[in-house]
């Protein structure tokens, strides 16, 4: 479902051009559970966002399910994103100011979905992620596991081909990470293709595929 | 993204600051209540001052000796001004377009009757004055005419007159003095109140020939002439100059059409009022600097927020228009908020000072919050672009 044939991202920095990612190849097949680990600068931040249409690669093609999808403009990208990709953040990214109800139905509300529907899809998606009873609280008044819940429960709310996790357990203590993580392990054996960035040895060794990144150079295996 | 959520987005980020919001949005609201209240008053003058005028219907004109510009000082020609006579009048209501001709001669006279005695405006006009005027006796009959020349010393009086000299007694048929003269009273007027000042209902109307003679003048001070209603203003008032002309040999009298006074008195009030309205907008202006900056900083704020978004999938329009949607959202809240306060501001001077005409019309109300989503669109302009204009992923690492 995915592949990256020969993908650079070159930045330009002070002068001084940065190779964060050097002629990548990759392929991930649908239903794949793929961790992706490395130092910091290795350039794995810089892989997600080039999988998830947030950045483009200054050379090379990127098929999403045998689209090339480098070559679709902003909005297009936009669009792909909003149906198929889903994302979930070290730092949850739950807009303060509305309900956990609000921010989980936020894909719904861009992509026009009718409010009939709209409001049984976000119960049925608080109930299977036990935010049943949390749906009219704000984020602040949320535990830091329920609000990883929540963001998941938003990522994957348009039913996405992909879901993107940069360091998902990162700001969560052990047993509430461990949560989280069964919560994304119970998405993948629904069928979700997963991808997950992290520095957590513990948590990258329980993908079914382990990735290493080094200096913008991916190899596979290395755990 | 539908209009609803839009409005659901931008009320909740407005609500979300509720001190900021409240003060950003009275920006726009003090600016708007003052314009509101300017318009009301620039508009209640103007229909104050036409209503003065119109009066006396507007197919109207009015010749008066000596050579002046519209509001402006006689000529320097006043000695060589021939004086107007009851013959020029006649002259002029001959004309084919002429309904009416009324001279006027008018001065300040002690009138006895009824066992007191009250110095009021004589007012020394023809027999066709109620209809030039639309001026109608309440009791008796008006002056009659076809006596022009040689005048019966009758009276007509005003309301207020007769009230003060007879009480509720009623003087047809009673003899005042007028200047010394014995005058009989034939009938008295309907109440027609004041016009520029002048009490029309504390008078006294007596024939025109009569007024000559009482403040001993040469000539009239006004001819009225009322034209049929088809009648153009400018052609009627060059027929009447042509006549003057061959009359005087020179063109030596002033006409003042009403039509054209209403229309220069008209639009001299909407510059004026337009113009302190201005004034008003310049603190309309200040407002939309507020939101500008509040915007501008709910920008800095949010950038985490507007990188969500646009991983989640919004287009840059999308997050163009939120942030206008909350700028404008933001202006008219305060422009229905300072409306309200204008339109209260105004019906309380009603209240408090009935004589001053204020009135808040529904095309004020439109315009002040036209305009206030016009000021928040335009100051959203600016946060909007440069929020769509954002890269999402510098966006998310701003946290």
């Amino acid at each position: 479902m995915i592949e990256l044939h020969q993908v650079s991202r070159r930045f330009e920095v002070g002068g001084q051009v940065v190779h964060a990612l050097r002629e990548v190849d990759l392929v991930v097949a649908r239903g794949d559970y793929v961790s992706l680990m490395g130092p910091s600068g290795s350039g794995k931040s810089t892989l997600l966002n080039v999988l998830g249409l947030l950045d483009r690669p200054s050379s090379g093609r990127y098929l999403f399910d045998g689209e090339d999808v480098t070559a679709l403009d902003d909005d297009q990208q936009a669009l792909v994103r909003r149906v198929r990709i889903g994302f979930v953040f070290q730092s949850f990214q739950l807009v303060p100011r509305l309900t956990t109800e609000q921010n989980v139905a936020l894909p719904l509300v861009l992509a026009e979905v009718p409010l009939a529907e709209r409001r049984e899809r976000t119960a049925a998606q608080l109930q299977a992620f036990g935010l049943a009873d949390r749906g009219h609280h704000l984020p602040d008044q949320l535990s830091g596991g329920q609000r990883q819940r929540a963001a998941i429960a938003r990522a994957t709310i348009t039913r996405p081909d992909l879901l993107l996790a940069d360091e998902p357990t990162g700001n969560l203590d052990k047993h509430t990470g461990d949560d989280v993580v069964q919560a994304l392990e119970k998405l993948h054996d629904d069928g979700l293709t997963l991808i997950v960035v992290t520095h957590d040895q513990a948590l990258g060794a329980r993908a079914v595929r382990r990735l290493r990144m080094d200096d913008g150079r991916l190899e596979e295996g290395a755990a | 993204m539908k209009i609803r959520d839009r409005a659901t987005f931008a009320t909740s980020a407005i609500r979300s600051q509720p001190v900021r919001s409240t003060l950003t949005a009275l920006g726009i609201g003090v600016g708007i209540a003052a314009v509101v209240l300017l318009l009301s008053l620039g508009a209640g003058l103007q229909r104050f001052v036409l209503n003065e005028f119109t009066q006396f219907g507007t197919n109207l004109l009015s010749v008066t000796p000596g050579r002046k510009t519209t509001f402006g000082m006689s000529g320097a020609m006043i000695n060589a001004v021939r004086p107007l006579s009851l013959e020029d009048a006649d002259a002029i209501a001959a004309l084919p377009q002429v309904e009416r001709v009324c001279p006027v001669v008018m001065g300040n006279v002690a009138v006895e009757g009824g066992g007191h005695t009250r110095r009021v405006m004589a007012t020394c006009v023809g027999a066709s004055m109620p209809d030039v005027w639309r001026f109608s006796v309440a009791s008796g009959r008006f002056l009659p005419a076809g006596e022009e020349r040689r005048a019966r010393p009758l009276a007509v009086l005003g309301d207020k007159l007769w009230r003060e000299l007879y009480g509720e007694r009623s003087p047809l048929g009673e003899v005042v003095r007028v200047g010394g003269d014995r005058y009989r009273v034939i009938g008295v007027m309907e109440p027609k109140g004041q016009f520029l000042g002048v009490d029309l209902d504390d008078a006294i109307y007596v024939p025109v020939a009569r007024g000559l003679e009482l403040f001993d003048r040469e000539g009239l001070m006004e001819v009225d002439v009322t034209f049929r209603a088809g009648a153009s203003s400018d052609a009627v008032t060059a027929a009447v100059r042509r006549t003057l002309v061959a009359r005087h040999g020179d063109d030596d009298c002033t006409i003042t059409a009403q039509q054209q006074m209403l229309d220069v008195l008209g639009s001299v009030l909407s510059v004026l009022t337009f113009a302190v309205a201005a004034l008003g907008g310049i603190s309309l202006l200040v407002g939309g600097v507020g939101i500008l900056t509040i915007m501008t900083i709910a920008l800095g704020e949010r950038t985490g927020e507007i990188g969500l978004l646009r991983a989640l999938g919004a287009t840059r329009a999308q997050v163009r228009w939120l942030f206008l949607g909350e700028a404008a959202a933001l202006s008219v809240i305060g422009g229905v908020a300072g409306l309200a306060l204008g339109g209260g501001a105004a019906f309380l001077l009603h209240v408090l000072v009935p004589a001053l005409p204020v009135a808040v019309t529904p095309w004020h109300a439109l315009l002040a919050v036209g305009v206030s989503l016009a000021i928040g669109l335009g100051a959203g302009v600016l946060p909007a672009v440069r929020a769509a204009r954002l890269d999402p992923i510098e966006a998310l690492r701003a946290e």
